[in-house]
């Protein structure tokens, strides 16, 4: 099995063993960090970021970084060829000159697999509008498998604006895949998950809802995601719809001791401040996660090994 | 009304009342140079009316076109004023060009690349390959 020259565009794109060696080798990174500091000496990430981030490109290039390898890129478009009307296809084969891997994050979605498809190098889907985010997915997924060990037979909340989350668009096609997950899919109407989604749903066991408080104790895992403003075309829909859903240490009284409260950040006001010292908000641990499994991920499509 | 039959060609037959126009259109047949008749409202056994097309002198058609327009059309293959070849169609599995995103925020509406979309399973839907946007063949046709 490996990985090395494989495009990460979705989740699927990753069978579940492949999954499972890659957070194997995020647990030895974990455990030993330093083991790792020149495992990418001589590579060359390019991080092509056509939307803003802060996270995602810092967590990539700290990755990079960490793993002893070089950076280069863009971090908003203006500053690009990308300014002059070049197309995806042109910049990738244009960075593919230079670089070794490629992130790419862009507002359009399937612009990643446009990349991949123009490209003969790995290219990493770091979100593409409200489509996919499949190493949001990895971060997710890790950040459960080390409290869980295991992702079958979990309740798992999604809370917000599922229809724009690319992050949860992404984690319920993986958690597809695991036996007995069970989704409670808590939105406004205007906000549920779009229609492939539901699609991807069918035969699953979920239910949708508009009330957090009252399935909270049923859930082992919520993710909470924020309702983003650049997704809407209409200011009043994202001014009436920001503020539906806060979870607050009152909300938690009837959760579960077990439960975690997962967020891919940024966060705005949709978990209060006073949930940050609960040890079931486990957010700033799942940001961490994320660097060790995508340096986990750059190894693995570079074909790198320790 | 008296539509004389074709010697050498192909009859496209069965087709959904109303539709027969969007099948033309999308076979490029313009009528400059071969014979083409086209009936629209003809009486159906199957159905009250159907329209059908007569193509002389056509033997090559995209049948993954045809059969997404309307695949409970029948398409005969005449030679010599004798049907041939009677070809079944079905629902094809991908289709490039001939279904259009209609989502904004798709990658389409900014990189020039084909419109490709591929079949859900056995239904009759289709998702986008790129934003992965549904359509239902039926919905395409109206």
């Amino acid at each position: 099995m490996s990985l090395k020259g494989k495009s990460l565009i979705e989740p699927l794109n990753f069978t579940v063993a492949e999954m499972d060696e890659l957070f194997n080798e995020a647990e030895r990174i974990i455990a030993n960090p330093r083991d790792y500091a020149e495992a990418c000496k001589g590579y060359l990430l390019a991080t092509l970021f056509y939307e803003p981030s802060t996270r995602t490109r810092f967590s990539f290039e700290a990755a990079m970084l960490r793993l002893g390898g070089q950076i280069i890129g863009f971090s908003e478009p203006n500053s690009s060829a990308v300014s002059k009307g070049e197309s995806i296809a042109d910049t990738i084969r244009t960075v593919e000159c230079y670089a070794d891997v490629a992130v790419m994050r862009h507002p359009k979605e399937g612009s990643a697999m446009v990349a991949a498809m123009s490209s003969d190098f790995p290219v990493i889907n770091a979100g593409d509008g409200g489509h996919h985010h499949p190493t949001q997915t990895l971060t997710d997924l890790l950040t459960i498998r080390l409290r869980h060990g295991n992702f079958n037979n979990l309740t798992v909340g999604m809370c917000g604006d599922l229809k724009f989350g690319r992050t949860v668009h992404s984690l319920i096609r993986a958690l597809l895949r695991y036996t007995g997950v069970r989704f409670v899919l808590i939105s406004p109407d205007e906000l549920k998950v779009p229609d492939y989604v539901r699609e991807e749903l069918k035969g699953a066991n979920f239910t949708e809802t508009q009330d957090l408080t009252a399935v909270m104790p049923e859930l082992d895992v919520l993710y909470m995601t924020r309702v983003q403003r650049e997704r809407f075309f209409n200011e009043e829909d994202y001014v009436r719809l920001k503020d539906r859903y806060i979870l607050d240490m009152d909300k938690l009284q009837n959760a579960k001791e077990s439960l975690m409260v997962l967020h891919p950040l940024p966060r705005v006001n949709e978990i209060a401040v006073e949930v940050d010292d609960d040890p079931r908000a486990v957010y700033f641990q799942q940001a961490k996660n994320g660097m060790y499994v995508r340096m986990a991920l750059i190894m693995a499509v570079l074909g790198v090994k320790v | 009304m008296t539509i004389e039959g074709i010697g050498n060609g192909i009859v496209i037959d069965h087709i959904r009342a109303g539709f027969g126009i969007k099948v033309l259109g999308y076979l490029g047949a313009t009528g400059k140079s071969d014979t083409v008749a086209f009936i629209m409202n003809a009486p159906s056994k199957k159905h009250s009316r159907k329209d059908i097309i007569k193509l002389e002198n056509t033997n090559d058609l995209d049948l993954t076109v045809l059969g997404l327009i309307d695949h409970n059309a029948t398409v005969n293959v005449i030679k010599n004023h004798e049907i041939v070849d009677k070809i079944k169609l079905s629902l094809p599995e991908k289709v490039t060009n001939v279904i259009r995103c209609k989502n904004p925020r798709c990658v389409t509406s900014i990189e020039s690349i084909s419109h490709t979309f591929q079949r859900v399973g056995d239904s009759d839907t289709y998702h986008c390959v790129y934003c992965d946007d549904l359509v239902k063949a039926d919905a395409y046709l109206k």
